[in-house]
């Protein structure tokens, strides 16, 4: 809004209406003490949008204002707008001035006539009231009654001569052809749309069963504006125009930070969760475990304290709860001490455009930092795939722009090839993290697999990991790969237990070698040590043998000494020394 | 209707207004051809008293109002054509009978 306040001193001031986006389009407002006329066919919110317009300018510009209904009674138009809160009773004592103008059905007329009485009784009581805006509703009303188009030209000429000369901010109504509100059908009052400053078209249409509504400013003198077509709708507050924000508006808000996905081995493949205010899709075929992956992720985020809303189309939100629990997601405790709030769309109904503004609204009421929408895909069923890529357009872009996590599932039709999945997918463009859940069929049996698609700004595996859901809450497991085929569900444990089984044989048959082999080498030890002993004894009995020898020698000569001494008959070695 | 009815009007007109002027002279005319000596007609400027045209709901300029003798009636416009005047004031038929 500040922004817009700085836009409009630069070219010239506007009134604000205070209408959602309406403000953004129109860059501040209506053209202040101009007339800007507002077409539209029956039901298109004419009346709603001008009466927004004088209200918004009542309490919060101070600027009082006068409607001028010329076809509903002042009274009905005021009951009906009870119920979008905005205290008209109160209001219309001081600051809002209701004037029934309805033409009497039993009217005469004899001759021609003109507005000069209704714009002095209105000259009056503007000046009265200080009044500054000023809505004609229906006037084509009025003008129907003028006998010809030069009485009618005549009569808007001064209308808005006179909303001019008193520096009036005019809206006048006009009906438009319920099926076309180009300017074509216009032709009756069509010179009206020349003369005014702002023209605005309103529109409502049925696509494929389900009502539209879109707004266009078709010309805005002196100011630039919005060209394209805006969808909006009448919610609880009054108008809502969806407008996607500038670029410019969400820089500084890219954040660094991650959030986890609640399945810890996910995080890790995604380098550590997802990115604060990334938007996150997952696609995948009705029981891949969407639901699942997005409860992991909203419990996640209340056990980090985060306020979370979780919208659910496909069922209600007790079932949700309830079918989360039987994975280990337990999210009852968190809806009571009220940080995760489940709403279910069963009560939401309209168009996607309905849905993103609901969604809005109750993100903003809880001031929601992660959002669930499960599944998304079903925006599309209700209206046309345009509207529904559009609106996800702008969720995701009003995500960014609060810095909201957001996670939406979205159903991926079974007939659509596995390998063309998600092509139609509108958001999975626009998504920061695409993860596709899928079935692996193999020997009889479907498997979930989960990959990551995409995933910007993060290195992520590339590898298809195994969904496992088990009492105990989500898990990945690697795949088996072996040779080139992936392997899951009962073939992965097989093989898993056959290697253990291999390993087992193995270490087994390793043990009984080493006992073997201890073995023999204790044998060989013992072998070696009979083997010394038995070359120490033989080393013993060779010293023994060399020494008996020896003394054997020794005995023989002594003997022979001994023998001669005895026999005397030889010179012994004695008696020779003695000789001589 | 007795003769003696007096016929009761209020002139809305915008001042000076080419439409206003007419529609009280067209009244004036009438009143002479049609209801000589019994009428009474009052003229409400809606630039002089515009408080009172918004309490009567006076939007179109002129408006004639037959305040007496009852049912109220209004007549809008210049007042130029005068068989729609003249069947809404219920004076056609007794004049053509009259006459």
């Amino acid at each position: 809004m500040n922004s817009n306040v700085a836009a409009t001193k630069r070219s010239f001031v506007k009134a604000p209406t205070g209408i959602t986006g309406f403000d953004d389009i129109t860059g501040g407002g209506l053209p202040n003490g101009r007339t800007t006329l507002l077409v539209g066919g029956p039901g298109s919110g004419k009346t709603i949008l001008s009466l927004q317009f004088l209200v918004h300018g009542a309490q919060k510009c101070n600027e009082p204002g006068v409607f001028v209904a010329f076809e509903e009674a002042s009274k009905r138009i005021v009951d009906n707008a009870e119920s979008f809160g905005w205290d008209l009773p109160a209001l219309r004592r001081k600051k809002l001035f209701f004037l029934d103008a309805q033409p009497v059905p039993d009217m005469i007329q004899s001759g021609i006539f003109d507005l000069g009485g209704m714009l002095a009784a209105l000259e009056a009581k503007t000046r009265q009231m200080k009044a500054k805006r000023i809505v004609f509703d229906a006037l084509d009303i009025v003008l129907a009654l003028l006998p010809d188009d030069i009485a009618r030209r005549r009569e808007v000429y001064r209308l808005h001569a006179w909303l001019l000369e008193r520096g009036l901010t005019g809206l006048i109504t006009a009906k438009a052809n319920a099926d076309d509100t180009s300017a074509i059908s216009l032709q009756q009052f069509g010179f009206m749309q020349f003369m005014v400053d702002c023209a605005v078209i309103l529109d409502h249409s049925v696509v494929h069963g389900v009502s539209q509504r879109n707004l266009r400013v078709q010309k805005y003198r002196g100011s630039s504006f919005d060209e394209n077509e805006s969808p909006f709708l009448i919610g609880a507050s009054g108008i809502e125009v969806a407008v996607m924000h500038p670029l410019a508006a969400r820089e500084g808000k890219t954040l660094n930070e991650r959030v986890s996905s609640g399945v810890s081995r996910l995080d890790t493949m995604l380098g550590g969760g997802y990115y604060r205010g990334a938007s996150v899709l997952v696609t995948g075929f009705p029981g891949t475990a969407k639901t699942t992956l997005s409860g992991a992720f909203a419990e996640a985020a209340c056990q980090r304290g985060e306020r979370t809303l979780f919208v659910s189309f496909d069922s209600d939100a007790n079932e949700v709860i309830r079918d989360l629990a039987s994975v280990g997601i337990r999210l009852e405790r968190f809806v009571k001490s009220g940080l995760l709030r489940m709403a279910s769309a069963r009560t939401i109904t309209g168009s996607a455009e309905t849905y993103l503004m609901r969604i809005k609204t109750l993100a903003r009421d809880h001031r929601a930092r992660c959002l669930v929408i499960d599944p998304m895909s079903t925006w599309s069923k209700s209206g046309n795939d345009l509207a529904a890529h559009s609106v996800a357009e702008r969720l995701i872009d009003w995500t960014k722009c609060e810095g909201i996590t957001v996670m939406c599932t979205s159903l991926v039709d079974e007939m659509a090839s596995q390998g063309t999945s998600g092509a139609s997918q509108p958001v999975s463009t626009l998504a920061d993290t695409w993860i596709d859940l899928n079935y692996v069929m193999q020997a009889g049996e479907r498997n979930r697999g989960l990959s990551i698609i995409k995933s910007r700004g993060t290195a992520h595996s590339n590898q298809v990991r195994e969904l496992i859901l088990s009492d105990n809450g989500v898990t990945l497991t690697d795949t088996y790969t072996a040779g080139g085929e992936v392997l899951m569900g009962t073939l992965r444990w097989e093989k898993e237990s056959a290697e253990r089984v291999a390993h087992e044989v193995t270490e087994v048959e390793g043990k009984l070698k080493r006992v073997r082999l201890d073995a023999e080498e204790a044998e060989l030890v013992v072998r070696v040590r009979s083997l010394q002993v038995e070359l120490e004894a033989k080393q013993v009995e060779k010293a023994l043998l060399a020494r008996t020898t020896e003394t054997r020698k020794g005995e023989l000569s002594l003997g022979r000494t001994r023998m001669g001494e005895l026999r005397g008959a030889d010179v012994t070695a004695s008696a020779r020394k003695a000789a001589s | 209707m007795s003769r003696a009815a007096k016929f009761r009007f209020r002139l809305y007109v915008a001042g000076g207004a080419h439409n206003s002027t007419q529609a009280l002279a067209n009244l004036n005319a009438f009143c002479r051809t049609h209801l000589a000596h019994r009428h009474h007609i009052e003229v409400v400027n809606v630039f002089r008293e515009p408080d009172r045209a918004l309490a009567d709901g006076i939007f179109m300029t002129p408006t004639l109002v037959k305040v007496a003798p009852a049912p109220g009636q209004r007549i809008v416009g210049t007042l130029s054509q005068r068989q729609p005047l003249l069947s809404a004031l219920g004076l056609d038929e007794p004049e053509a009978i009259a006459a």
